[in-house]
């Protein structure tokens, strides 16, 4: 018996994005049967796709190595770097397009917290239910469910659907389930992000309890104060490409989160080519600017007056079309989206077919101090994504310093946000 | 002391691209019995939930289904084997509830699970199987119905009842045919959520429920009516529950078509299901 947990050998995912990603009808499928009827028919029967490289993205590329058992893996890399994707392989959701994966034990992957929550159900029976999801046998459900609803701090509500749970109870209880599932390598997929300080604690306690225990963790994570706190050693991506493995944890996020400052320093972007090539909206610019109509510095005071400027090009004019952008801190917490479309529908821009360009004023006395990575995103209302947030969009940065007020009593402030607002006499004292 | 690894039999899984036709894993299926048991338990549990009447939906659809087609066989003077007309259309219409229902769930099931299909990973042909086995509890509370029915008519129950369950069988096993080609088409083509209705009610009226296959003078020709998996079930109901005479090489060729069709179902979906997480 080896005492490696997982082997990772030239794995590589590849991605159709981009049109063929909608739903194709059956029309389409019928036009293209009439004008070539023997490979239309294998099409549909799932043969070969004909392959477009314009459409095509290397979500994984030739990633390899190797995780002892025991070991606590933190998967780090910006956002499109193949985290997600990787863990997707991993628990055999997704298929690799090459490569090889060998896993030594019972996986249990834990993506979304929550997984298969019925809302009409109680909380017992989505215990049952999410339990059995992730693998577990119905006895060992029973045998941990005191410890489930403990963990979960949900007694009184156990009987309740949990339709009717605030949030938090939802996220406490689920992960509760989660917390108790004892396979030999867990997965994890940012479940920190939810819930609240002190629950987020418990949480990480949690995990280190399963470490010790011998078991293997797998954890993608962007809050690189829990990665560090918890790995024992790191899979740096980029790019779909593993760029560092290694035990040398605290250098390695040091590095990263320098790295990350100075490489992506850029409050313009512009598109190189083909990249983002769509009939409804084809970015080809999207930069910031400042008071003066200037390409604005990658510093800027939170006071600052900024634009956000989109150019491109809209082959088709559909009405679906919105276009938007989303603004991301370190932690990789989306602070906020914005769309074309968000006022009434009087307001919103009259975009037609051609060229087009949009801006948008940036909120200013809103941005704590602080790095942010700001996404170009655009959506088909209802249908799609034409860029999505946070998996693949143009994207620029922009760093928030000094200017957060005018008042001569202030000393910096935790929060994401530091919006200013007026104070003043309540209408009676008495 | 949990210090002790006293050589647990650890599962080796490889991961690696599959290409062409995959056989089904019956093993594998097998280890995720309790999923697919507790998945049926969440859509019975939820069905009826915040519903007004209940479970009555189960019976009152074949009810008033029957009251319909008991006015027109009375206008149109269609004949009924000699039986009660109510009680004709409601043993025939039992199992095509069971048939239609089973199919629209399971050929949507994927859809709406795409929650679980992109977050876990389990044998993706644990979700249709699911959706049919919830509709077994209608298609029970339907029988009950059914057996009071067949007391007020004072219709004798035949021996050949014990066979019954070879019929819901079949029904359950056309149904997942069918529901297995829809499910994997309907990752891709989303048009087969609106051909499923249009579906259910072609296939209603090409089978005998309205009317009786032995209103099909020909042999020859009614043994061809078969090739409808469920003209053989429906008939077959009616001679293990109201003794009309045994539908015969009809049926035979009513259970080869479903094998056929399902085993191609289940090829076709463990083909498709690979790429479920990517495209649903």
């Amino acid at each position: 018996m080896s005492d490696t947990a997982i082997q990772v050998q030239g794995l590589s995912k590849l991605y159709q994005i981009g049109a063929s990603r909608t739903y194709k009808t059956v029309r389409e499928s019928m036009m293209s049967m009439l004008s070539s009827p023997f490979r239309s028919v294998g099409r549909v029967l799932g043969s070969a796709n004909t392959p477009d490289p314009s459409t095509q993205l290397w979500a994984l590329k030739d990633v390899s190595f190797d995780v002892a058992r025991g070991e606590v893996v933190g998967i780090i890399g910006r956002n499109g770097a193949g985290k997600s994707t990787l863990l997707k392989v991993l628990s055999r959701i997704t298929e690799p397009t090459t490569g090889l994966i060998k896993i030594n034990g019972r996986v249990g992957s834990l993506l979304e917290v929550g997984t298969g929550f019925h809302p009409e159900l109680t909380g017992r029976e989505n215990i049952y239910l999410n339990g059995a999801i992730l693998g577990m046998k119905r006895w060992e459900i029973t045998r941990k469910f005191d410890e489930i609803v403990a963990f979960s701090e949900i007694e009184k509500f156990i009987d309740t659907p949990v339709k009717r749970y605030s949030s938090g109870m939802y996220t406490r209880l689920a992960f509760a389930v989660a917390a108790n599932l004892e396979p030999e390598i867990l997965v994890v997929d940012e479940v920190l992000a939810v819930g609240d300080a002190q629950f987020q604690k418990k949480c990480l306690g949690k995990m280190k309890d399963v470490a010790r225990g011998g078991r293997t963790v797998l954890f993608v994570s962007h809050n690189m104060r829990a990665v560090e706190q918890l790995c024992t050693s790191i899979v740096q991506l980029d790019r779909g490409q593993v760029k560092q493995c290694s035990a040398n944890v605290h250098e390695i996020i040091t590095r990263y989160l320098v790295g990350g400052a100075e490489s992506e320093q850029n409050a313009s972007w512009t598109n190189p080519g083909g990249e983002y090539k769509s009939e409804f909206f084809t970015p080809s610019r999207f930069y910031i600017t400042d008071a003066t109509g200037a390409v604005a510095a990658p510093v800027q005071r939170n006071n600052a007056e900024l634009w956000l400027n989109v150019e491109g090009n809209v082959a088709t004019f559909d009405r679906g079309l919105n276009i938007g952008y989303a603004v991301i801190n370190e932690d990789g917490q989306h602070v906020y989206w914005s769309y074309m479309c968000d006022t009434q529908e009087s307001d919103w821009p009259q975009l037609q077919a051609g060229r087009v360009s949009l801006r948008t004023r940036l909120p200013s006395r809103l941005l704590n101090e602080g790095n942010y990575r700001i996404e170009l995103i655009a959506t088909l209302y209802h249908r799609m994504w034409l860029m999505e947030p946070g998996v693949k969009a143009p994207n620029i940065s922009l760093q928030i310093q000094g200017g957060l007020t005018d008042s001569p009593q202030w000393e910096g402030r935790h929060g994401v946000l530091t919006p200013i607002f007026k104070w003043e006499l309540g209408r009676s004292v008495g | 002391m949990p210090e002790s690894p006293a050589q647990p039999e650890l599962l080796t899984t490889v991961i690696e691209p599959r290409a062409g036709w995959q056989p089904v894993d019956l093993e594998e299926l097998w280890r995720y019995r309790e999923l697919l048991f507790i998945l049926a338990l969440r859509d019975i549990r939820v069905r009826y939930k915040q519903t007004a009447l209940g479970a009555t939906w189960a019976i009152i659809q074949p009810l008033m289904t029957m009251a319909i087609f008991t006015v027109i066989q009375q206008m149109g003077n269609l004949p009924t084997d000699d039986l009660a007309k109510p009680l004709f259309n409601f043993c025939g219409l039992l199992p095509w509830q069971l048939f239609a229902s089973s199919m629209a769930n399971a050929g949507n099931s994927i859809i709406s699970n795409q929650n679980l299909v992109t977050k876990v990973y389990f044998p993706r042909l644990v979700i249709p199987i699911a959706s049919i086995i919830t509709g077994l509890v209608d298609f029970a509370i339907a029988f009950g119905v059914l057996l009071l029915m067949m007391v007020w008519y004072q219709a004798p129950i035949q021996p050949q009842i014990l066979l019954m369950p070879v019929f819901v069988a079949l029904a359950f096993m056309a149904a997942l045919a069918v529901g297995l080609w829809l499910a994997a088409l309907n990752v891709e083509y989303r048009d087969v959520r609106y051909v499923i209705p249009f579906l259910t009610q072609f296939w209603l009226f090409c089978t005998p429920i309205l009317y009786s296959s032995t209103g099909v003078q020909s042999e020859w020709k009614r043994i061809l009516l078969g090739v409808n998996p469920m003209s053989g079930v429906v008939e077959g109901f009616r001679w293990c529950l109201l003794g009309k005479p045994a539908p015969g090489p009809m049926l035979a060729v009513s259970a080869i078509t479903i094998i056929v069709m399902l085993v191609g179902g289940l090829f076709y979906f463990r083909r498709m299901e690979k790429g479920f997480a990517d495209l649903v």
